[in-house]
Formats: C-alpha cells, sequence, structure tokens
C-alpha cells in the first residue's frame, strides 16, 4: 500500500486523533456479523463441516490390528507409548515421524500462504471455525446482526437473560463437545466414552475436557477474532511472508473511490465511483473490520466481503469484484488499467516451488523411511561388573543384557546366534547351562520389547575379542520387512576384552 | 517494590499526591502518569504503579508464606527447625512412602513365603519378582564383601559362577544365606576346620610344599615333579579326607575343588604356602537373623539367577561347563 491509499490515508489519520486524546486503550468493539450467502460463506460451510466432521468422527474409525494392538484408526496411545494412524504404527523412538509431520505441516501452511494468503486464518483455523459455528449460534438465537446489536444495547431484563442463559447453554454443549471429543484421540473411544458418562474414567481425561471446554467456550463464544488480533502469532509471521504475489481481500479503491450514495453517483460531475458506502462489507465481516481501509491484521481473507459487495453490485447492475481475491502486483496492475499477471505465472514462482519442493521432499523422505524401516530389533548391553566370568573348567562366561523389539503386531519366532566367537554357546538365565546351544530360538511377544539375559559360554581357551549378536526372524513372510538385525558387542575373558 | 515513593498501589491516590513525587516530577499528558522526576538526555522514568492484580498476588504470597511457616518446619534452630503445626517431616514422609511402597509389595511377599524355595520355579513371575527383589537387598546387604556385581574378591567367593562350596542349588544358597558359615551365633550354621598343617605342626615346611605342588599339579598348573609325588603321599594321608582323592572337594564340609580354574585365596606358590600353613576359614552371617525370611528367600533367588544356580542337590560339583552341546534339544522359548 502507498500512502496515497486512501484507506491508510484514513486509519493514519484516526492514529493522530487517538494520540490527541491521549488514550492509549480502546475497548473493544463488539462485532455482530450480517448473515451473508453467496460462494465464498458457502465453501466456509463446506470447509467448516469438513473440519467438524473430521474432528469429531476420527476417533470413532475402527481400523483392524490382530490382537496385539487396539483398533482404532488414530489413537496417540500416551500409556503405552504408541502412536496409531491407520496402516503405521509409530514407536517413541520414531518420533521424528511426527517431527516430520509436524515440519510439514508448518512448511504446508507457508506453501498455501504464499500461494492463496491467509486461507488458514479465513477457512480451516479452529479459532475461525469455532467463531463462525457460535456466531450462527448467536443469529439462531438473537436473530441477526441489527437484533443482536439491539439486545446489546437494551438494559438487562428478564427476557434478555433468558436469551443469554440459551445462547451460553448453547456455547457450553459446543464447547463440551469439542474439549470431549479431544480425548477420544488418546484412548478407545468406545471405551473411554462408556467410562467417561459412568464416572469411571481416570480423573485427566474429566480435567482436560474440562480444561478445554472452559478454552472453547471462552475463545469461541468470547474473545473470537481478539484472539486473531492480539493473540495469535501466525497474522504476525504472515506479516513477513506476504509478497506482491500473496493473494490478499483487496477493496479496489481506483474502482470504488470516491465513494458516494447512488444519489451522489447520479451528478457525472462529481467522477463518483462505484461503492455506494453500504457498509455492507463491514456488517458482515466476522472481524469488524472495514476491508477498504486496506489489507490488514484483522483481516483473515475468509471473502464474505466479496460476497456482500457482489451482491450489492448485482442489485444495483454494476460489475462484481469490487472487493476481490487479488495480488498486490495484480491491484497496481488493474489500476493503471493493465490486465493481471497469468495465474500460473504468479502461482508457480520461485518461492511456491522452493517451498512445495521441501515439503514434498520431507514427505518423500518420510515415505521412504517408512518403507524400509527395521520393525525388529536388536540391542546388546554387555555385563560391566563383573566383565567376564571364569568357570572351574577353564570356560569363560560373559553376561549380556538382549533387548529384541518386534515392532509388528504378531509374535514372530526368532533366532538369536553370535559371530566372532566360534563356538560360543548361548543361554539365558531362564535355561539350565547345560542346554547351552550355538542358536536360540525365542519367540519375539508382538509388539512390545524382549528383555533377555543371555550368558554366552565361550569355548576352553576363547581370546577376547568382538562377537557379534545376530537376530533372524524365522518368518519372512511380509516383504516389506528385513527381519533381521545385528548388533557388535565384546567378549571378555580374564586377558582382557580385545580392545 | 519498583515504586520508591510511597504510594505503590494506589492509583487512584496518585493525583492527590505530587508533593509526594521527586524533584522534577510532573505529570504526563499521554498517560495521566506521574514522572518519578529524573531526566536524562530528554528521557524521563513514568512512576507507573504496580498492576493491583500483581500486587494482590504478591501480598497473598506473603500471606502464605507466614502459613506456611506455621504449619511446616521452616524456622532453623540450633538442633532442629521448628516443629510446624502439621508435624510434617522428610523422614516421616519417606517412611510412609516405604510403607506404600511395602503394602504394594505385600501379596507377593506373602507369596513367596508361602512357596518353599525349592519350589520357586524358573522364569514364573513369582521368580522374577523374588530376583528383582533379591536384587535390591543384595545390594543394601552383600555387596559389601561379595562385590556389586557379586564377583566377589579374595576370600569372598564369586557368586556368578559355577565353583560352590556348599552346593549351589537354590536350597543349598538359602540354607547358606539363612544360617550363615561359621557364624558362631547359629547353631546351624555351616561349619567345618582346616587344620592350620603347617602352624600346628602336623607338616613340616617341606612337606607343606610338597603338598602345595601336588595342588599345583592336580589343577593344571605345573607339570608332574619329584616334590608333586612326595605331596601326593601327604595329601592321600592329610588332606584327602576332606578334599577328596583327586582334590575334587565336598560340599558337605565346605572343602573347595583343588582340581578347577577357580581359586577363592589364589592358587600360586606362596598364597596356597600360606593356605595350608595357617589354614582358612572364612565366615559369613547368618542372615535370618537380621534380615526377614522373605528377604532371605529372595536373595537366594537372586544368587541362583545369577548364572551358575544349579538345578538340584549334587553330591559334587557340576560337569564341567563348556562341554559341547551342539546336539541340545530345541529349547523352550522364553
Amino acid at each position: 500500500m502507498t500512502a496515497t491509499d486512501p484507506g491508510l490515508a484514513k486509519v493514519l489519520k484516526q492514529k493522530d486523533t487517538d494520540q490527541g486524546s491521549g488514550a492509549l486503550y480502546a475497548a473493544r468493539a463488539p462485532v455482530f456479523p450480517r448473515k451473508i450467502d453467496g460462494p465464498f460463506r458457502r465453501f466456509k460451510w463446506a470447509v467448516m463441516a469438513l473440519c467438524l466432521i473430521i474432528y469429531w468422527g476420527t476417533p470413532w474409525l475402527r481400523w483392524d490390528r490382530g490382537a496385539f494392538s487396539p483398533s482404532q484408526a488414530v489413537l496417540v496411545d500416551m500409556a503405552h507409548r504408541r502412536f496409531y494412524m491407520f496402516a503405521i504404527e509409530i514407536w517413541p523412538h520414531e518420533f521424528y515421524f511426527v517431527a516430520g509431520l509436524l515440519i510439514m505441516a508448518g512448511i504446508g501452511l507457508f506453501l498455501v500462504t504464499t500461494v492463496v494468503g491467509r486461507a488458514w486464518c479465513g477457512y480451516a483455523c479452529p479459532q475461525t471455525v469455532w467463531t463462525d459455528l457460535y456466531q450462527h449460534v448467536d443469529r439462531l438465537i438473537d436473530g441477526d446482526r441489527n437484533a443482536q446489536m439491539r439486545l446489546y444495547k437494551a438494559p438487562w431484563t428478564l427476557s434478555k437473560l433468558a436469551r443469554r442463559l440459551a445462547k451460553w447453554s448453547i456455547y457450553l454443549v459446543i464447547a463440551f463437545m469439542t474439549g470431549g471429543a479431544w480425548i477420544f484421540y488418546f484412548a478407545d473411544a468406545p471405551t473411554l466414552s462408556r467410562d467417561f458418562w459412568t464416572g469411571t474414567a481416570d480423573p485427566i481425561a474429566y480435567a482436560t475436557v474440562g480444561v478445554l471446554t472452559a478454552t472453547t467456550f471462552v475463545l469461541g463464544g468470547f474473545m473470537r477474532e481478539q484472539v486473531c488480533i492480539y493473540m495469535c502469532p501466525w497474522p504476525r509471521i504472515q506479516s513477513a511472508m506476504l509478497d506482491e504475489k500473496s493473494l490478499l481481500v483487496t477493496y479496489k479503491h481506483w474502482r470504488g473511490e470516491p465513494r458516494g450514495s447512488l444519489k451522489t453517483a447520479a451528478d457525472p460531475a462529481l467522477k463518483i465511483g462505484d461503492c455506494i458506502d453500504c457498509h455492507q462489507c463491514e456488517a458482515v465481516c466476522p472481524t469488524g473490520i472495514d476491508i477498504r481501509e486496506g489489507s490488514q491484521l484483522g483481516c483473515i481473507t475468509c471473502g464474505l466481503c466479496i460476497d456482500a459487495c457482489d451482491r450489492a453490485m448485482a442489485q444495483i447492475g454494476r460489475p462484481r469484484g469490487l472487493i476481490d481475491y487479488c495480488t498486490l502486483e495484480d491491484a497496481t496492475r488493474e489500476a493503471h488499467g493493465e490486465p493481471d499477471a497469468p495465474v500460473l505465472k504468479t502461482m508457480l514462482r520461485a518461492r511456491t516451488l522452493i517451498y512445495f519442493g521441501v515439503w514434498a521432499g520431507i514427505g518423500l523422505g518420510l515415505l521412504f523411511m517408512l518403507g524400509t524401516r527395521t520393525r525388529l530389533t536388536l540391542s546388546v548391553a554387555k555385563d560391566r561388573n563383573p566383565e567376564f566370568v571364569q568357570l572351574s573348567g577353564g570356560a569363560v562366561r560373559d553376561g549380556f543384557t538382549v533387548k529384541v523389539r518386534n515392532m509388528e503386531d504378531r509374535p514372530r519366532p526368532v533366532e538369536l546366534t553370535t559371530a566372532g566367537e566360534p563356538g560360543a554357546l548361548l543361554y539365558t538365565d531362564d535355561m539350565d547351562e547345560r542346554l547351552a546351544r550355538p542358536v536360540l530360538n525365542l519367540t519375539a511377544p508382538a509388539d512390545t520389547t524382549l528383555r533377555l539375559r543371555i550368558y554366552v559360554l565361550g569355548p576352553n581357551g576363547a581370546k577376547p575379542g568382538p562377537i557379534t549378536f545376530r537376530l533372524t526372524a524365522r518368518d519372512q513372510a511380509r516383504g516389506h520387512d528385513r527381519g533381521q538385525d545385528s548388533t557388535p558387542s565384546l567378549f571378555s575373558t580374564p586377558e582382557g576384552n580385545g580392545q | 517494590m519498583a515504586n520508591d515513593h510511597g504510594d505503590a498501589g494506589t492509583p487512584s491516590g496518585q493525583a492527590a499526591h505530587i508533593g509526594a513525587h521527586g524533584h522534577g516530577a510532573r505529570l504526563d499528558d499521554a498517560t495521566g502518569t506521574h514522572t518519578v522526576g529524573h531526566e536524562w538526555d530528554g528521557i524521563e522514568e513514568l512512576d507507573t504503579p504496580l498492576p493491583r492484580w500483581w500486587l494482590m498476588l504478591f501480598y497473598t504470597t506473603i500471606v502464605f508464606a507466614i502459613g506456611y511457616v506455621v504449619v511446616y518446619p521452616a524456622l532453623p534452630g540450633l538442633h532442629s527447625a521448628s516443629p510446624g503445626t502439621l508435624g510434617w517431616t522428610s523422614r516421616g514422609a519417606l517412611a510412609a512412602e516405604m510403607k506404600a511402597a511395602d503394602a504394594g509389595h505385600a501379596a507377593t511377599r506373602a507369596a513367596i513365603a508361602a512357596t518353599p524355595v525349592e519350589d520357586l520355579v524358573r522364569n514364573t513371575p513369582l521368580m522374577r519378582a523374588a530376583i528383582e527383589g533379591g536384587r535390591a537387598a543384595f545390594k543394601v546387604n552383600c555387596v559389601q564383601c561379595h562385590g556389586a556385581g557379586a564377583a566377589g574378591s579374595k576370600g569372598y567367593p564369586n557368586l556368578n559362577d559355577d565353583d560352590w562350596l556348599w552346593g549351589g542349588d537354590i536350597g543349598a544358597i538359602h540354607q547358606t544365606l539363612q544360617h550363615g558359615i561359621r557364624y558362631p551365633g547359629d547353631d546351624a550354621t555351616r561349619a567345618s576346620q582346616m587344620p592350620a598343617f603347617g602352624r600346628d605342626g602336623i607338616l613340616t615346611a617341606a612337606q607343606v610344599q610338597d603338598v602345595v605342588s601336588h595342588v599345583r599339579v592336580i589343577s593344571g598348573q605345573e607339570p608332574a615333579s619329584a616334590s608333586a609325588t612326595r605331596g601326593a603321599a601327604i595329601f592321600a594321608a592329610n588332606c584327602a579326607v576332606c578334599h577328596g582323592d583327586a582334590g575334587q572337594g565336598n560340599r558337605l564340609v565346605g572343602a573347595p575343588r583343588l582340581s578347577d580354574k577357580i581359586w577363592l585365596y589364589g592358587g600360586d606358590r606362596a598364597t596356597l604356602t600360606e593356605t595350608v600353613t595357617n589354614a582358612r576359614g572364612g565366615v559369613m552371617p547368618a542372615w535370618s537373623q537380621r534380615l526377614d525370611p522373605v528377604t532371605v528367600k529372595m536373595l537366594a533367588a537372586y544368587v541362583h539367577s545369577l548364572g551358575g544356580g544349579e538345578a538340584g542337590p549334587q553330591a559334587d560339583a557340576a560337569p564341567i561347563a563348556a562341554a559341547p552341546a551342539a546336539a541340545a534339544p530345541a529349547a523352550p522359548a522364553p
């Protein structure tokens, strides 16, 4: 925006007045957005429905994982330290998958912002979705904008109190459903739901629902656009991310100014613009701003003012798009009577391509890691005290703590062998020493880490040195799994440990 | 408090007390607040009162602190702090926690108490619990002599190996733990006394050397010699009654096997000479006098689990360990 922008000039003028009065605090002006219909409103409906269905429905999706794992499609199982997402199961040591997804979400947000501006803020952000929902509750109970304003100014009568209580009750029900749904992502939804209503769920579940109900009630019911304008860091970040090719909701002042009513516009000598100053764009705005003042922090680019303005323009028979999605670059072009830059050229610029490249690269990397990860792993910790045990027959025995981690949802028959110390025999602390053998056949239980004490019996005259433990699955049915792992360790004797 | 003019937290009274502000203080138009009076290079400081909510919180913490001092031990004295009306002590809190922890173990301990130690079967949850309990008790009571890894040291046996003086099945270990070895305060203690062959004049110094030679031969440390041949005869007459004809030992009297690779005191000539001359006789306390029966049982389970535990009572030493077992039957999956 240049200083010649009439909107900006108005804002600056307003600022001067503010300073003159000496007041540094402005009370919130309540927002009563008017009901509107139009393509962007319908799109907002669709996104809201999708978001709410996903949020409320996801925990109830079932996914069969067999007898050894929960059958909830999406489950963050804190108690057992597992994260399930459809066919993917993640263990704590694979948290980088979650980190990767979060990074992708962040870069995805950058990408979307670069291409279509604050689309996240306008349509998909939970604060936007729930604020929108609550604003519809307002309309349902109090009526549309004018009725809401009247009621707001009206003195506190019994009827106003009744309406307010009814509205706040609905707020509370929605808030409770919102907070209540959250906990189902962390435990088996049908079980937890039953436990919750019978009062036998964990206190943490009730506490979580309580906190989230309260935050939803306050943030969605009362704070609304103040969250976006004062609390949320994202608009600030976006101020730095937007460039002249970002899509903004733009009031085309070169077409609209100077404003004037239809009557005034009838006088051609006044050269009145298309804006008839009907204030419909302000009336429908969910954050209560005047888009004609230019691009601003409070604009979440939901496009409802576009719907309102298009409707007004249609009524007076002028072309739509006085307020429209438009890049700063196109705004300059249009103001000078030039055609818009091609959409594809605007979208496929270095910045979007780099964001997309990084985003897709991380995604492909994660997919690759997911495809090649080992779901049967072995770790070995050698006993340090005592490092070795001299046996009466002259042989030496070393102790190891062996962990066999089977991440699959089925028990797996595995065999444990060693290499590097020929003739070495193995036995567990549950076995008699005389049953020691070169190969131990074990069963790795499903979805668990098996911890074993393994004794390695060196042959008479064994030399100290490296010894490698090898774990091999004896079923190789599933092709995607290597089904084997090995870990180096050391075999110690009275002569040392070979190092 | 940041305000050094005495009217912090009374924003309403501020305008009325202009005189309370420092020299040069003035009312700032933009904020309606006084300046503190000092100025540097045109920069002044506003005497903004602390926010009321902050101040209330601050006063609340003071009230809380007073209450805390009253109910909890707080004021330091010469020997102890003031007791506090709640009577809370960290030692008492620990005791309560320990009691709660013990209560959590009560069922397991009762089950262990009800099970004869010989019936604790490998690879059962009860045995696992007993081993873990024994591990903890071992660290408190046994590591002083046997070491943190139970590897022992000179005169204190290594409990990981397969060489047992008094028996390595869980029953024998339990018996040893309960009654100790050569422990004066227990009638059922494991007792035996090796004669001090040299000191008491049973053998001459030369004879002692011959016996030592013989022992070093049967343990594979020295080639046969004339001294060893002489020693064999002396051994048969004096030592074999306890240590066996071939030096294989005898667990009934805790006589160690002399033909293996494990030495409690040492297998070199000087140490063996010392052993034969002055005799050895290690002592272990009778732990049933110091620990409850369940803990002693758990210790037995732990020691038995260290790798050398024997399946059942054996008259003599276990078979030599590293015998090839390539054709052994399939192991049960643990």
